[in-house]
């Protein structure tokens, strides 16, 4: 099957690409989830009976720095996908590394937060604060891994030969889900990090 | 493998209504302004003299970030409109349920009690 023909094998009535319309499908039922999550933060985050408090534990400067990665992120891996596009299998192979990269960064930088919320002695069940903050960022984060893991498939596939037949909407597909994942930061960043004090 | 590969060529716009995709010059001009808006929000964040304006602004701020990297990256902006009909319906759902959420854990607590007996 050439890729043309497996392209069209993919289309909808719409004329759109079914498995990118079944990304933006997932998208959209993310946001449902996410809204949840940060709507359950809100509610607990000062209800807590005992400390630490949100003003007495996040760290600005740190997350700040974490943010503009998974920003960045997002930057090199519409690079990478207009390599694909292009034809340009070292752009791709150098742009997607460069943003798993970036995840994986993002990922140390949350595990360094997490390890020295518990060592202050914020734990997932130290208080409600605790349980709706680590729920959010924990359940944010594993999408980042899957995200990372998923790049990773796309760089090996690539590598071995793998990644020749519809390999643009592949990429492509995968760049919404991580560009998904970065736009979510950022209202988890201004609503956890940057409302702090109100 | 070989160094270039024509799979684009199955993947251009296979319908009226999409456009071609932007290059990497507007990419990293949209790369530019946000990292210029997010240094703005950590810059309103520690201004003693905005603080009372502080939710507005990192608001729209951050709207704004959503919508450049919804709108450019995610080419919601070239793509089939049926793309941003989806993610719109996620939204509004999404927002319903957290103003719902909002409502009865915060604003109503007392009427719950009171429904409860």
């Amino acid at each position: 099957m050439t890729a043309a023909s497996h392209a069209e094998h993919h289309h909808t009535s719409l004329g759109v690409d079914s498995r990118k319309l079944g990304m933006w499908a997932l998208i959209a039922s993310e946001c449902l989830l996410f809204g949840s999550l940060i709507a359950t933060y809100l509610i607990y985050r000062s209800q807590s009976v005992a400390g630490p408090s949100p003003a007495q534990i996040l760290d600005i400067p740190v997350t700040s720095v974490s943010t503009f990665v998974l920003l960045m992120s997002s930057f090199s891996i519409v690079l990478a996908l207009h390599g694909i596009q292009s034809g340009d299998i070292a752009a791709f192979r150098r742009y997607i590394l460069l943003t798993a990269l970036g995840g994986t960064v993002f990922l140390g930088f949350q595990t360094y937060e997490f390890t020295h919320f518990v060592q202050s002695g914020l734990g997932f069940s130290t208080n409600v604060f605790g349980s709706s903050f680590f729920m959010l960022t924990g359940t944010h984060g594993t999408h980042v891994a899957v995200g990372v893991i998923w790049l990773l498939s796309l760089y090996f596939s690539s590598v071995r030969g793998k990644l020749t037949e519809d390999a643009a909407i592949k990429v492509d597909t995968m760049a919404l889900y991580w560009h998904f994942v970065d736009v979510i930061w950022i209202v988890i960043f201004t609503v956890v990090y940057l409302f702090v004090f109100v | 493998m070989s160094a270039t590969t024509p799979v684009a060529a199955a993947h251009g716009p296979v319908h009226g209504t999409e456009h071609e995709h932007p290059g990497p010059k507007t990419y990293a001009k949209i790369a530019i302004v946000l990292t210029v808006i997010t240094a703005g929000e950590i810059w309103v964040f520690y201004i003693e003299q905005l603080k009372f304006l502080l939710v507005p602004v990192l608001s729209v701020l951050s709207a704004v970030k959503f919508a450049l990297v919804a709108m450019f990256y995610m080419h919601l902006k070239f793509d089939h409109p049926v793309f941003t009909r989806l993610l719109l319906a996620g939204m509004v759902l999404a927002l319903g349920t957290f103003l719902a959420l909002l409502a009865l854990f915060t604003w109503s607590h007392p009427l719950l009690k009171l429904l409860a007996g």
